[in-house]
């Protein structure tokens, strides 16, 4: 028994209108047989046979409209097949399945930062929430395994998207990066369910009160804003890593006089270019610095295994309406601190925009979160898994120091780092902190 | 820079070379009086005389070993084999002596000789005259062999080839001698050995050929290019050393790959590159990589047959259009 699935019959499409079926119920069908004709957003098309069979049912009826991946029609093996239950039409097209798909946990080195729906959203998603199962169920028994290119798996992996439930456009279904993409974008602009939910149909709407235990509490005057699923992603990615990472805190205060002389002296050479460096700029370029020092703190606890990451990609938080966003600084080490400053201000208006791309946000190896601007003297962050520590910087103050037994007002920084102990131990992360309160001293170093 | 044939390049190269270094000499059949059954001998022995332009018995067992002893004795020999299916009877000396003479003589002497010759089909000269073999050779540890696809490569990889201490097979091709393009007047620059060439950038598949199916590649990116289609080409220059990490760099960029060969596609050069692919970029990989090859027949003499079996611009675009249409790019 073979499902025949929606194609993606162009670029653009996102659903198809079964036109008319040139194969009736029993009819014998070769290979490259025109099974459908198929009308898209652009034009009407025959959609072929890859399999040879009979036609044993037609799920969807001329003149109806379903998304791409849907069942439309099943073969069997002889004209008077029994056709099972689940090869229905009204099976969830790729990439909104919310069934438990244990085959394709991804391995939580993988697992996105800060990133906007994902494969959390659909977990997220309760399993009785009356969603029908995924048009191509993934066999946890040893099926046949879905056609996907290693290229696919691949950015599934770094989009957290579970390849299984993609709908694949290749050659005999292949998933190749195209379907990825196309499913993350998709992922990223869909509503969250409860906004769907709100404008479904009035049947929907008991599922809603049932899964949020009532929209209203009259005792406190509370009444629930709709969550984005960015929000959702936070709240869960938050409380996994709070729950399972053992993080530590290390403090330290900096003199900041050399940082705003130097900070100072790099803009001047810049002005020109119109470019023009932060101090957290200058605090990120020196973290990348002071991790090439000291390797074992861009590192992962995953599994029971340690990773020491080579590339040094620093994640900066940014503040959005919906919440929080880590994008990252690839090769921090390596890049220039003028290309630091372009860099980050163009990931952080485009982080506001909500134009970040899924690569922008994922590969973190280390955080930067500041709190300055606000005013905070320091915080404690919490570690953005799988990262192993994330440094909190607090505002800049004149403040009384000691120096040569003599009390001197001094603009000082205070630092904070969170860190992973299953990856990094006290002793290792004070020589990371003391490194880099080294580095933003004497901050000619930040550049050398 | 002045735009001359690959036949030219190499000639004006031999010769300056020759001018360059007395220790060159050329040996082969039918070089000197007749100057090259292509011609690429054209007035050589005239300028240098019979001691340096050496004409041969038809035996290239004997002049390939005689060029062997000439090169351990500190001699540069450039041997012309006039076209690599004769090179069959010279494989001994090749394979068991010139690739291997000086490891196993404890590096006593190294063999400083270059085998020039030609293959490809396509002239309507019948199945024994229209090999490409040079898998043979590259397959040897020992050898080193250059496929350049353009008259600058040609003189660029002739000059290494000359300059290199080790044996070097120059594999040349029937249907390039008359193909132009623009090459530097002076002796430089001398081509690195074992680098390929990205000769054409592109960002939605990877192209992979050398000698005649590199200028074939170049053709078929620029027409797509045309239809908006992004074909970076890679030309191997090198079949030993091989350059893998040009070849993996830029399947990593594009996510798919297209060889395209003159040789038959069965153990051919192509499922070498296809290996070396799926070993450095198989994360990277949105399709299987596709060859282009010869049918697997001794090459027929009819013409319209023998156009039939070669790979062409037109075959090599279908299978880049066919692995775009498997990597959802939807092309003609």
């Amino acid at each position: 028994m073979t499902d025949i699935h929606m194609p993606r019959l162009s670029d653009t499409m996102e659903e198809g209108v079964i036109s008319s079926w040139v194969k009736k119920v029993g009819d014998k069908v070769e290979p490259g047989d025109i099974l459908v004709e198929i009308e898209t957003d652009k034009a009407v098309m025959e959609h072929e046979a890859y399999d040879e069979g009979y036609l044993v049912k037609q799920s969807v009826s001329e003149g109806d409209t379903v998304p791409i991946g849907a069942v439309i029609g099943v073969l069997g093996d002889s004209p008077d097949a029994e056709v099972a239950e689940e090869s229905d039409a009204t099976a969830a097209p790729a990439g909104e399945a919310t069934g438990e798909t244990p085959a394709s946990q991804p391995a939580a080195g993988e697992a996105t930062d800060g990133r906007a729906p994902g494969r959390e959203a659909e977990e997220s998603a309760p399993a009785s929430s009356g969603e029908p199962a995924p048009a191509t169920p993934p066999s946890p028994d040893g099926g046949p395994r879905p056609r996907t290119s290693p290229l696919a798996r691949r950015l599934a992996r770094e989009y957290g998207l579970d390849i299984t439930t993609i709908q694949g456009s290749g050659p005999k279904g292949r998933v190749v990066r195209a379907d990825i993409e196309a499913a993350a974008k998709e992922q990223r602009e869909r509503p969250a369910p409860e906004a769907e939910a709100e404008h479904a149909p009035a049947e929907r709407a008991p599922v809603s009160e049932s899964t949020t235990g009532g929209t209203h509490d009259e005792v406190r005057g509370s009444e629930e804003v709709t969550v984005s699923n960015i929000r959702k992603v936070i709240a869960r990615r938050l409380l996994e890593a709070k729950q399972t990472v053992p993080h530590f805190y290390l403090r330290r205060t900096i003199e900041a006089e050399a940082l705003r002389a130097f900070r100072a002296q790099v803009n001047e050479q810049l002005e020109s270019t119109g470019n023009k460096v932060s101090f957290n700029d200058l605090i990120v370029k020196a973290c990348a610095t002071a991790l090439r020092l000291h390797p074992e703190v861009n590192a992962s606890w995953v599994d029971d295994r340690l990773l020491v990451h080579r590339r040094i990609n620093v994640g900066v938080a940014v503040a959005v309406p919906e919440g929080l966003v880590v994008p990252v600084l690839h090769d921090a080490d390596k890049t220039p601190l003028s290309e630091i400053a372009t860099k980050s201000r163009d990931l952080a208006e485009r982080a506001r925009d909500g134009k970040l791309k899924p690569p922008d946000m994922s590969g973190g190896t280390f955080s930067v979160s500041n709190l300055g601007m606000y005013g905070m003297d320091s915080f404690s962050a919490v570690i953005n898994p799988p990262e192993a520590a994330i440094l909190a910087v607090g505002a800049m103050r004149q403040e009384p120091v000691v120096r040569d037994g003599e009390v001197v007002a001094r603009n000082t920084i205070n630092l904070e780092l969170s860190v992973d102990h299953r990856a990094v131990d006290g002793a290792v992360g004070a020589a990371f902190l003391k490194e880099l309160a080294e580095i933003l001293e004497e901050p000619m170093r930040i550049i050398l | 820079m002045s735009v001359i044939t690959y036949r030219q390049a190499l000639r004006d190269t031999l010769r300056a070379e020759m001018l360059r270094d007395e220790d060159v000499f050329l040996i082969g059949e039918e070089i000197g009086v007749f100057e090259g059954s292509y011609k690429i001998t054209e007035g050589l022995l005239k300028e240098f005389g019979e001691r340096r332009v050496r004409d041969t018995p038809i035996a290239e067992e004997g002049f390939v070993g005689t060029a062997i002893g000439a090169a351990m004795l500190g001699l540069r020999p450039v041997v012309e084999v006039m076209t690599i299916n004769f090179s069959l009877l010279a494989i001994d000396q090749i394979v068991n002596h010139a690739a291997k003479v000086y490891g196993m003589f404890g590096g006593q002497t190294s063999v400083p000789m270059v085998i020039r010759t030609p293959g490809g089909g396509g002239q309507q000269l019948g199945a024994t005259h229209s090999q490409n073999i040079e898998l043979f050779y590259s397959f040897i540890p020992g050898l080193k062999v250059l496929a350049p696809s353009g008259p600058a490569d040609a003189a660029a990889m002739l000059r290494a080839a000359i300059r290199d201490n080790d044996p070097v097979l120059l594999l040349e091709n029937l249907g390039l001698y008359n193909s132009k393009g623009e090459v530097p007047e002076d002796d430089e620059p001398v081509a690195e050995i074992g680098r390929a060439a990205v000769s054409r950038e592109g960002s939605d598949i990877t192209l992979i050929g050398y000698s005649r199916m590199a200028s074939v590649a170049t053709q078929v990116a620029q027409s797509l290019a045309e239809e908006d289609i992004s074909v970076e080409v890679i030309d191997l220059r090198s079949l030993r050393p091989l350059d893998r990490e040009t070849i993996v760099e830029s399947v990593c960029k594009t996510g798919s790959a297209v060889i395209a060969e003159d040789d038959w596609l069965t153990y051919g050069i192509g499922a070498e590159i296809a290996a070396t692919i799926q070993e450095g970029a198989f994360d990277f990989l949105d399709a299987p990589v596709r060859r282009v090859a010869m049918a697997e027949v001794p090459l027929p003499y009819a013409k319209p047959l023998e156009s039939a079996a070669l790979p062409s611009a037109e075959s090599v675009t279908t299978a880049v259009k066919e692995t775009l249409n498997a990597v959802g790019r939807r092309v003609g």
